[in-house]
């Protein structure tokens, strides 16, 4: 009989081959978990090779869940619990788990090759050693506890031993109390093809749990509450499956074709993945020959009235730089969407990275200022997606939305909205004009916004191109001052942005006070539940965050001035810093961590401090 | 929705011509108003799209819609467009640099696909808007600033990489025969998919008689053949010369020496894959001694099912097969739960 015991907040990694299939563990545990009402952020961490060498460093697959009965805002900094798959899954996250933590192992992942392959020093191992006694480990012979399971099973070795993962699932369902329904269900519809396969799945995850509750190693359950989150119907979601959600009910919302032009990259290619899956929304999907053809193919678009959208990560955006320049000059709606990774070139292509806000906001030849926006965790990338399509089309420009890997690929529960409460988009398609009638192509009306004059009409026709126009008709102008006129107008117009966006507000802590904590991205969760705890503590920090960065919300610098002290923390080496220092010439503290990993609760608080006290 | 009465000069704009005089551009500008005034064609639903150089302005001097986007880039734009509007008629203007150097994949891609789209490739040999460094298609050993002792890049051979690329339409014309440039000009646009036409044009300027050797009427007859469906492949002053088959190999031969007459030639079939391969192999250097005469006209014809139909018939298969999207279905997914 074992005893239960609860728990506020817990944070388990799940470590193991890339072709341990811990993703797919992770992902079931963390719907599970959000079937039982707590909240939760997870950090997939995922190697570059598709298949490493099979037990190596390199090859190692991570997967991170946070869940708990309070608001949660990170997927953890240290974890609880580490279930490690082989020795190279134990040494790359032996320093990231809590001090007397629990280690679950698969012993059989620890033979001469494994630690061999794990870069253990001949004859060191450490299910021999005492290099883990400050753990609570557990030894499971997974495999041999899995093929004995299965031995009436018509399946390989090999497909034998790939239900690893699902004695893993099951054994933790036991661990934390839950049923596995849910998970059986999905399994059911999965293999619903593969009799043998779905029989094997099953039985591993019911053996993994029964394991847990008749071994008497286990004497410890442990259950976290439901979270005092805000009523309502709510969903798990990833940052790249919002943007999906939010580009296609913007498409709605506007009544307008959405057009995806997009070449494959990592992290980008599941908004393209996503996207082509919903073909019955009436969503065109391109997958263009290059990154150029995909941002040029979404200017045609656009151009022809469609909602043109392109999708990439921070090499694809340096490619795209002529084409969006191209787009700025036509001033057609264009959504760039970058979901930013480790830089520059190839850098850190599966790592996170707030790489590339200074391309953003500069990366295209001559005066070239365009709108930039931000979300801010996985599931403000839907509002994020309607918000950048939303001023595309209201102010006819292209706009760059900016994401990065760790909200693309992290997962949170969603409140999520119902599609009759979301406001529509406006569209105004300028009319067909009669033949005594002249059209002039760069018209502008107040926000300083021309028509979208559609090919096809009757009495519009009319030339775009990316030499310099005339104000006005549009026509090719070489004429110094109308250049002049022209820059200074399309900057203008970008800057009048910022009469239809919302004011910048703090989001915890104190309005005035020793320190701001401004950040932007992906840091929102470390930098909220921060500030949230030294605020409890009394300490007089404050936290924005910015959505949008150009232009900035009017008040930004009403804020900046209601502090002593700015500090931002940005996961580069202070991009957003720059920009803030040019903008209104004060001098703003760094925190900087480039090591393609989110910021760490600790580390922050830590330099936070640091400066309060020095003040 | 046709505009009828209308004349060429309905299709020009009131913007100033800007190419240098003598240019072949001149004499391609006119051919396209011609052809869009017998077509019918209505300027409101016409769309050209262009990249960057000196071919690259022609939108700016048509009275239709028209792009003139960034070099290169144009097949990328139309692809987006016309699957955005597939009611609009779609017309690319490229040149050799611009189509088959900093844009040759875009070039090879939007063949492949099949888009209903009609592709102009304005060759003059040299980079002109640059002012005079040769392009992919100037012939090896060519002198210019950038290449003082000769240039080293052996051809690109346009209707080659057409062909490689399994386009649907290939063709080629010269803008010093205006009628043979109509006509096909009225092929192109009724070609179901994207056509290809390459018009040898000249530049005055930085690569006067490029061309010459098959455009002037002194030795246009002995080096040029001009394509006829159906009909054997004879060139010459006197008609007196035709291309047969020694198994694989085009043999020239002479009607009037040689012991052949015109039942033993190749007869021309547009639609023959394989006859429009060697076709567009005829690319001798015409300073050769020898050299196969070059073909005019259109090598290939065939029809495939165009992208964009198919991408919008997948849309509508998707919609029969899920029912139209739900939007609330969509942004709830498929697990929910309630707090």
């Amino acid at each position: 009989m074992s005893t239960k015991i609860e728990k506020e907040e817990i944070t388990i990694k799940f470590a193991g081959d890339s072709g341990d299939g811990m993703q797919l563990t992770g992902s079931l545990f963390t719907g599970n978990t959000a079937l039982t009402g707590s909240d939760l952020a997870t950090f997939p961490d995922f190697p570059a090779e598709i298949r490493a060498p099979i037990g190596t460093l390199a090859g190692v697959s991570g997967f991170q869940l946070h869940f708990g009965s309070r608001k949660i805002y990170t997927p953890g900094d240290e974890c609880d619990v580490l279930v490690a798959m082989n020795a190279a899954a134990l040494k790359a996250n032996l320093t990231n788990i809590k001090k007397a933590g629990t280690i679950i192992l698969s012993t059989d992942g620890f033979d001469k090759k494994n630690l061999r392959l794990a870069k253990y020093a001949d004859g060191e191992n450490p299910l021999e050693n005492d290099s883990l006694s400050n753990f609570e480990v557990f030894k499971i012979d997974i495999t041999k506890l899995t093929r004995e399971a299965l031995k009436d099973s018509p399946l390989g070795t090999k497909e034998k031993d790939r239900c690893k993962n699902m004695f893993v699932l099951g054994f933790l369902y036991w661990r934390y109390d839950r049923t596995m329904q849910g998970t059986i269900d999905f399994l059911t519809q999965k293999f619903a093809k593969k009799p043998d396969v779905l029989a094997a799945n099953i039985k591993c995850i019911k053996t993994g749990y029964h394991y847990g509750d008749t071994t008497e190693t286990f004497t410890t359950q442990y259950k976290v509450k439901p979270a005092p989150l805000e009523k309502g119907t709510y969903r798990s979601i990833k940052g790249n499956e919002a943007l999906v959600i939010g580009l296609i009910t913007a498409a709605r919302k506007s009544k307008l074709s959405l057009f995806y032009g997009s070449y494959p990259i990592t992290p980008a290619s599941d908004i393209l993945h996503g996207l082509a899956k919903h073909k019955n929304y009436g969503v065109k999907t391109f997958q263009a020959e290059d990154e150029i053809a995909a941002v040029c193919s979404a200017i045609g678009a656009s151009y022809g009235g469609d909602l043109g959208i392109t999708g990439t990560s921070g090499p694809g955006l340096a490619l795209k730089g002529e084409a969006i320049g191209l787009a700025m000059m036509l001033e057609l709606p264009l959504v760039i969407v970058n979901v930013q990774r480790g830089g520059p070139s190839t850098g850190l292509p599966t790592k996170t990275e707030q790489s590339d806000l200074l391309q953003a906001m500069y990366g295209r030849n001559g005066e070239c200022p365009l709108p930039v926006i931000s979300a801010s965790s996985p599931s403000d990338c839907f509002e994020v997606a309607m918000e950048a399509c939303r001023i595309a089309v209201k102010h006819m420009i292209p706009v760059i939305l900016l994401s990065d890997g760790y909200i693309a690929n992290g997962a949170e529960p969603w409140r999520f909205p119902k599609a009759e409460d979301i406001p529509s988009i406006e569209v105004n398609f300028k009319k067909p004009i009669g033949e005594d009638e002249t059209y002039f192509p760069y018209e502008r009306d107040e926000k300083l916004v021309r028509e979208w004059a559609l090919p096809g009409t009757a009495g519009l026709a009319h030339r775009l191109g990316g030499l310099e126009k005339e104000a006005n008709t549009g026509n090719v102008s070489y004429d110094p001052a109308n250049h002049e006129y022209m820059v200074k107008t399309r900057e203008a117009k970008v800057a009048k942005i910022a009469d239809f966006i919302p004011e910048q507000k703090i989001t915890m802590g104190v309005e005035k006070g020793d320190l701001l904590i401004l950040g932007w991205g992906s840091t929102y969760g470390v930098i909220e539940s921060v500030t949230k705890e030294l605020s409890e503590e009394g300490l007089q920090v404050g936290h924005t965050h910015l959505r949008y960065i150009r232009p900035f919300p009017k008040n930004l610098g009403e804020i900046l001035k209601n502090y002593k002290k700015v500090m931002i923390p940005e996961i580069n080496n202070g991009q957003l810093s720059k920009v803030i220092r040019d903008h209104f010439l004060i001098d703003v503290i760094q925190f900087n961590k480039i090591q393609g990993v989110p910021i760490m609760k600790a580390e922050l608080k830590y330099a936070i401090r640091e400066v309060l006290e020095n003040m | 929705m046709t505009k009828n009465n209308l004349k060429a000069k309905d299709f020009a704009t009131d913007q100033d011509v800007r190419w240098c005089p003598g240019c072949g551009d001149y004499s391609i500008l006119a051919q396209v108003q011609k052809v869009f005034a017998e077509m019918e064609m209505n300027p409101d639903e016409v769309a050209i799209i262009s990249g960057i150089g000196c071919s690259s302005r022609f939108p700016y001097y048509m009275n239709t819609y028209g792009m003139h986007s960034i070099h290169g880039r144009a097949p990328a734009v139309a692809s987006g467009l016309k699957i955005a509007n597939p009611d609009l008629s779609v017309w690319i203007i490229t040149g050799d640099g611009d189509g088959l150097s900093i844009g040759g994949n875009h070039l090879l891609h939007i063949l492949r696909r099949n888009l209903n789209v009609n592709i102009l490739l304005f060759n003059n040999q040299i980079y002109g808007l640059t002012k005079g460094q040769y392009s992919p298609t100037s012939e090896v050993d060519k002198r210019t600033k950038s290449t003082p002792m000769g240039s080293l890049d052996h051809p690109v051979n346009p209707l080659a990489i057409a062909m490689g690329a399994d386009a649907t339409f290939v063709a080629r014309t010269m803008d010093r025969d205006p009628k043979h440039m109509q006509a096909m000009l009225k092929r192109s646009n009724l070609h179901q998919g994207t056509s290809f036409l390459e018009i040898y044009q000249n530049c005055n300027i930085f690569n006067d008689g490029a061309f010459f050797t098959f455009t002037d009427k002194a030795t246009k007859k002995a080096s040029a053949i001009f394509l006829e469906n159906g009909q054997p492949l004879v060139f010459g002053e006197n008609d007196e010369k035709g291309i047969r088959l020694d198994g694989w190999k085009p043999q020239v031969v002479d009607l009037e020496k040689d012991n052949y007459s015109k039942e033993d030639l190749w007869i021309h079939d547009e639609s023959d894959l394989y006859k429009a391969q060697m076709l567009a192999r005829f690319f001798d250097d015409p300073r050769q001694a020898e050299y196969l005469p070059r073909p005019f006209g259109v090598l290939y014809a065939t029809e495939r099912v165009c992208y964009e139909d198919q991408l919008i018939a997948q849309l509508n298969e998707a919609i029969e097969q899920k029912g139209e999207g739900d939007l609330n279905e969509l942004i709830a997914g498929s697990v929910t739960w309630e707090i």
